[in-house]
């Protein structure tokens, strides 16, 4: 069993977190003081109290993500891109539900469709466009590409190509975050496609067994790459982590309140020493399995799709929210709108425009 | 530290030994570093009040306790990946991987994510963490429990790859893959662990990438690793009724490779045999066998040699295991002739 503090160098005892000095800020942990995120009040909670201005940022955070996975998509079509992407519109509410309720230094771990996860994590859209277009100023100098986005400074620790390679990552940072006494909290994004990769339950086993801070946030997008999830997956998937004794929650993926509800008890229960969690949020890919993926008529149907973005669109949704609410006006949001398009436009041309790495990048950092 | 850290074989001066075991020399190591950085911790299957199979780890959980001696369930992949996920996030983890054959259980951890971690994310994420595993056959172990993998893992980018042959090189290789900030694979050879020899007093740190000549010669060259040291000096103690002077060296670590040392002894010499346990084709001998051609080929009398384990799995039955390693009468052998049977 592993102790809250076996030998952390925080001896105060507190758990002022993010504020103590680490055993070493040296490679990912952040030295900066946690951005502290005014936060929005649960739905059904006294609406007079209402964060307004953490409201529009929710809203723009879903909005940017949309609008990069537009951009995404044209750079592709247009053949601007090199390789193929992933794209992450219709799942918004997931991310940002999630991100909204951890800190700047709680850690994340991301998927191949990670564009929304590291958004929402708080990554620049110039960085990550120029990183998609394999540029030097990207995030990870161009070497990573769409799959790797890695944005440390954000607690973001890597988007993984690897379908549930990133659940040992983020467990053991969770066992890191304890054992450094950091009071830090790991969310592990995966899609449910990742149900089937046995490294899941070991590291699941591993996470209850020590208490560990960690939740693990299953999107169910229906699809595990172009095959419906019901024709690869047994049972039902809640019980499986619950076999571990890990405390379970299911949201609907598309409100954002309630993905925020959900996330923000896990969270709590999580950096208070209860231990991991696993949250099943249920959601929707509009595009494809990456942008290639064009005609899909055999493994969904076009009436399916456009139900789910007419009928549950998170910006939609949560618009809709804003406005019976009264927290916002059409106006307001409209201009919230603007903006996105306008930085996203200047965040592509940023990207088009910057220079390809310099040939002698090809052999740095393979090793530190 | 105030003792300065020496390197056997690079001719400095050697400050007093003592004799211990192998598995006392990594004890030590592991020990010294937990001491020295409290970042340092051990996780793996029965690695605490057990000590491993091997009893390698025997007193570190009373010294450290159970929270950086950390027994883990039977999930290599898993615990594995715990590990990379931890040296990410400001820890220094040691990896105990029972058997170098289960690397094939944690390949994607160990290929996919700590190797590419550093470049992929442009030189922003580390991963400083240590595998420690073994290789090495006639122990009557069967085909799952006796193979040599270390070429697997020397063909990827990102890895760094250390081989100790020595107690004293066990000891200043894991305390040098410890500080190392990349993800470094150390695999000890199972039956080396009650083997004693000379270690030095005080602190010992032993970069990876130098080589060691561990017998001088003229007449030709064994370019040895890990255990195959000893089959080496063996071979070369045969040759001197034969009047050949036989030089061994040792590249300790095949990643990064010291392949200065190897082509100089190459180029003294002007022949080599490449001795090493891993199968022999598409292995770690054929790697070492081209950088040595391509570094000494004006220097050389003969073709560069190769003798590593037959491409067979390894056979349970001791009269067949026995045939498919490397051994010092057909080193000898094979030297005899490259030498003109002299």
């Amino acid at each position: 069993m592993v102790p809250p503090k076996p030998h952390s160098a925080n001896t105060n005892g507190t758990r002022s977190r993010g504020k103590e000095p680490r055993v070493t800020p040296r490679s990912t942990a952040s030295k900066s003081t946690p951005r502290k995120r005014a936060r929005k009040a649960k739905p059904g909670n006294d609406a007079g109290r209402v964060d307004t201005a953490a409201c529009l940022f929710t809203f723009r955070q879903m909005m940017r993500i949309r609008v990069f996975e537009e951009h995404a998509n044209e750079l592709y079509l247009t053949a601007k891109m090199p390789g193929l992407t992933h794209m992450y519109a219709g799942e918004e509410a997931v991310a940002v539900g999630v991100c909204d309720a951890l800190e700047k230094d709680d850690f994340i771990t991301s998927t191949h469709r990670g564009h929304g996860h590291c958004i929402a994590k708080g990554a620049r859209l110039d960085l990550m466009f120029a990183e998609l277009l394999g540029k030097a100023a990207g995030y990870n100098r161009g070497k990573g590409g769409s799959m790797h986005i890695a944005d440390q400074e954000n607690g973001n620790l890597g988007a993984n190509a690897i379908v549930g390679g990133s659940a040992g990552i983020a467990t053991g940072a969770a066992l890191s975050s304890k054992m450094r006494g950091s009071g830090q909290v790991v969310v592990c994004f995966f899609g449910e496609g990742a149900l089937g990769q046995g490294l899941l339950y070991e590291v699941m086993n591993m996470a209850q067994l020590w208490k560990l801070p960690v939740i693990y946030v299953c999107e169910n997008n229906l699809y595990n790459e172009y095959t419906h999830f019901q024709e690869t997956t047994a049972g039902d998937i809640l019980a499986r982590p619950h076999a571990f004794g890990i405390h379970t929650a299911e949201v609907d993926g598309q409100d954002v309140n309630a993905v925020t509800a959900a996330a923000s008890e896990l969270i709590t229960r999580a950096r208070s020493g209860d231990g991991p969690a696993f949250l099943l949020a249920h959601t929707y890919r509009y595009y494809g399995h990456h942008v290639g993926d064009i005609k899909r008529d055999y493994y969904r149907s076009q009436d399916e799709e456009s139900h789910w973005k007419a009928e549950r669109d998170p910006l939609i949704i949560y618009r809709r929210w804003l406005l019976d609410q009264e927290i916002a006006t059409a106006d307001t949001l409209d201009t919230v709108e603007a903006e996105v398009r306008k930085e996203a436009g200047e965040a592509v041309e940023f990207g088009l425009q910057a220079p390809y790495p310099d040939s002698s990048e090809v052999s740095l950092h393979v090793y530190a | 530290m105030s003792t300065p850290s020496r390197v056997l074989g690079s001719g400095e001066p050697v400050a007093q030994t003592r004799t211990i075991t192998f598995a006392q020399a990594v004890n030590e190591a592991l020990a010294e570093e937990m001491r020295r950085d409290e970042r340092v911790f051990i996780l793996g299957e029965d690695v605490a009040e057990a000590g491993t199979p091997f009893k390698v780890l025997s007193g570190l959980v009373e010294e450290f306790g159970a929270e950086r001696v950390l027994d883990t369930p039977i999930s290599e992949a898993g615990f594995t990946g715990l590990a990379v996920g931890a040296a990410m996030t400001g820890m220094r983890p040691v990896v105990d991987l029972m058997f170098g054959d289960f690397l094939t259980l944690v390949m994607d951890q160990l290929v996919n994510q700590a190797a590419k971690t550093h470049y992929m994310s442009g030189g922003k994420l580390k991963v400083p963490m240590v595998l420690r595993t073994t290789l090495g056959a006639t122990r009557r172990s069967a085909a799952q429990h006796s193979q040599s993998l270390h070429a697997w893992v020397s063909h990827v980018p990102g890895l760094k790859v250390a081989l100790p042959a020595t107690p004293a090189d066990a000891k200043g290789l894991m305390k040098a893959a410890i500080r190392d900030d990349n993800p470094v694979v150390v695999l000890e050879d199972k039956l080396s662990f009650q083997d004693k020899g000379p270690v030095p007093e005080g602190e010992l740190v032993i970069p990876l990438g130098q080589a060691a000549v561990k017998r001088a010669g003229t007449d030709i060259t064994f370019v040895a690793t890990s255990s195959m040291v000893y089959v080496a000096l063996q071979a070369a103690e045969q040759l001197e009724a034969h009047g050949i002077s036989a030089e061994v060296v040792d590249p300790r670590s095949m990643v990064p490779l010291d392949v200065d040392t190897l082509v100089a002894s190459a180029k003294k010499t002007s022949r080599v045999i490449v001795v090493d346990e891993g199968h022999q084709s598409f292995g770690v001998s054929a790697e070492l066998a081209a950088r040595v051609a391509d570094g000494a080929f004006y220097h050389l009398d003969a073709p560069v040699k190769r003798l590593g384990a037959m491409d067979v799995p390894v056979p349970f039955s001791p009269s067949l295991e026995d045939l498919t390693v490397p051994t010092p009468n057909k080193l000898a052998a094979l030297a005899r002739e490259l030498c003109g049977a002299r």
